[in-house]
């Protein structure tokens, strides 16, 4: 092995993009469940967190950047590999901010009567924190098969978004006053569904990483596009 | 001005050059200014060199990188011009104080030079013969295995030791020579572009190694190759010529900072490939 150096400080990048993994993941839930429990003192926590979240990805890119200008692994899996996590950090740190803002909408709706059960809210959550967590453990450990097998779950997210879409629709013409906090809702299901795709970005950037081919796993709906001349 | 002294005196040693000592720095130039004859080489250069780190110098052909190197260990003297102003404190002592051995300075301070330059004499020989000399008294064989291995060519070398230290591959001549150099155990290692003459894999063997024995002693390399001073290195100083022609110091700092965010635009410049 010639390369220690270099290796040892991509194993510490990697290990570092599992640690911001974990604090968006855990920022996900934690902002769902301050949003289903009603619990401010959660909300306000996971809202407050998310600076760590962009200070953790501000380091670990400034870090991406060093081992860049001072190691210089510009060809091949070298170079994919650091474009991609470049990429990544960038993806996770919006994800926190989903969380923030999913936690922000739970500290304006506050002790305001409920407008509906919450359900599939959280079932978004669980599947789009399920994704990530498969995702990045795909990146890290360069399995391209499993990164192509995650954005399929997408579509139960966008399911489930159209189901909470529906239904607070339904909500909102039934009885208006209920406009202001449906919509938040829709917001807060809405950063759900962004999430989702943001995962299947990482997972094309695992595909990127193994075989160097860039293309989008999901590609655009032509079906949708029929739909809407 | 200096000229090397008659008299003799004993440079103070360090308990062990592991330990952590109360002085910050291993080597440090202060208004240091080299000359060969009436031609200022370098001038008013104040660096310090921190301890158990590797410090690149890095700059254009003729800005003085050499000079600046063989200074700390006072190998500029072999010159016969050469004279030097200012000081270099080596554990608080200025090494061109008239008293002070130049023999005993590049014990302490040893140097690896550019082209591989192994004793025509076996591999165990190019090991045992400095130690030798160097009034060694304990057991050659541990010796001569724990520098090789230090070096990281007890592997490929083990059971040849008496075969000529010529008749390896430049890049095992070169660790050859590590090895040489570290078995007196001396405080500072010298580099001279200690890789210019190897090929890639060669290349990285003995910048791998650097990053090993860094652990244990402080380094020194000049290097005409960016790359490798911002693979290698902790720290990087980037010296230029003034008018006049004579190297001067520009911009040091940590290597991190100099090749992501150098201060001076001349030290941008030139590690962009913009000039030099």
């Amino acid at each position: 092995m010639t390369r220690e150096t270099l290796d040892r400080r991509i194993r510490h990048l990697l290990d570092e993009i599992l640690l911001l993994d974990s604090m968006v993941e855990q920022s996900i839930s934690a902002s769902v469940v301050a949003l289903k429990s009603r619990d401010m003192e959660a909300a306000r926590r996971v809202y407050a967190g998310d600076q760590q979240i962009n200070s953790r990805r501000f380091a670990l890119e400034n870090e991406t950047m060093v081992v860049l200008a001072t190691q210089q692994p510009i060809m091949a899996h070298d170079l994919r590999l650091l474009a991609s996590i470049l990429e990544i950090t960038g993806e996770l740190e919006r994800i926190g901010d989903y969380g923030k803002g999913i936690a922000k909408i739970a500290l304006i709706l506050g002790d305001q009567p409920p407008v509906k059960p919450l359900i599939d809210i959280p079932r978004m959550a669980a599947i789009g924190v399920e994704m990530l967590h498969k995702a990045i453990s795909a990146f890290v450990s360069g399995d391209a098969d499993a990164a192509r097998a995650i954005p399929v779950m997408d579509d139960q997210v966008d399911q489930l978004y159209n189901d909470v879409y529906h239904e607070l629709v339904q909500i909102m013409i039934q009885d208006p006053r209920t406009i202001d906090r449906a919509n938040y809702l829709m917001w807060a299901a809405h950063n759900l569904e962004r999430m989702a795709d943001r995962v299947t970005n990482i997972c094309e950037r695992t595909i990127y990483l193994v075989t160097g081919e860039l293309k989008e796993v999901q590609p655009t709906d032509d079906e949708f596009l029929a739909r809407h001349p | 001005m200096n000229h090397p002294a008659s008299t003799v005196t004993t440079i103070a040693r360090p308990q062990t050059h592991t330990l952590e000592s109360a002085e910050q720095y291993a080597i440090e130039a202060r208004n240091l200014s080299i000359y060969y004859g009436d031609f200022r080489a370098v001038k008013d250069v104040n660096l310090q060199i921190q301890k158990q780190k590797i410090t690149a110098i890095i700059g254009p052909s003729g800005c003085g990188k050499s000079t600046m190197l063989r200074s700390f260990n006072r190998m500029n003297e072999l010159v016969p011009t050469a004279w030097a102003e200012g000081e270099v404190l080596y554990h608080g002592q200025n090494l061109y104080a008239p008293d002070v051995d130049p023999v005993e300075v590049r014990r302490r301070i040893g140097m690896v030079f550019q082209k591989p330059n192994p004793f025509p004499k076996s591999i165990y020989e190019n090991i045992a013969w400095g130690a030798r000399i160097n009034g060694f008294k304990g057991n050659m064989d541990d010796l001569v295995e724990e520098s090789l291995r230090d070096a990281a060519l007890w592997d490929e070398v083990h059971d040849k030791l008496d075969q000529s230290g010529l008749s390896l591959s430049g890049g095992q001549q070169q660790r050859l020579c590590i090895a040489r150099a570290i078995s007196i155990k001396p405080d500072i290692i010298l580099m001279d572009e200690p890789a210019s003459a190897l090929d890639p894999i060669a290349t990285l063997k003995i910048e791998e190694l650097m990053r090993e024995l860094v652990q244990n002693y402080t380094i020194i390399v000049v290097t005409h190759n960016m790359q490798q001073a911002a693979r290698v290195s902790d720290f990087t100083a980037f010296f230029t010529m003034d008018e006049d022609r004579a190297g001067y110091l520009k911009e040091f700092g940590p290597t991190e900072q100099i090749f992501t965010n150098p201060k001076d635009k001349v030290t941008e410049d030139y590690i962009t490939g913009r000039f030099g």
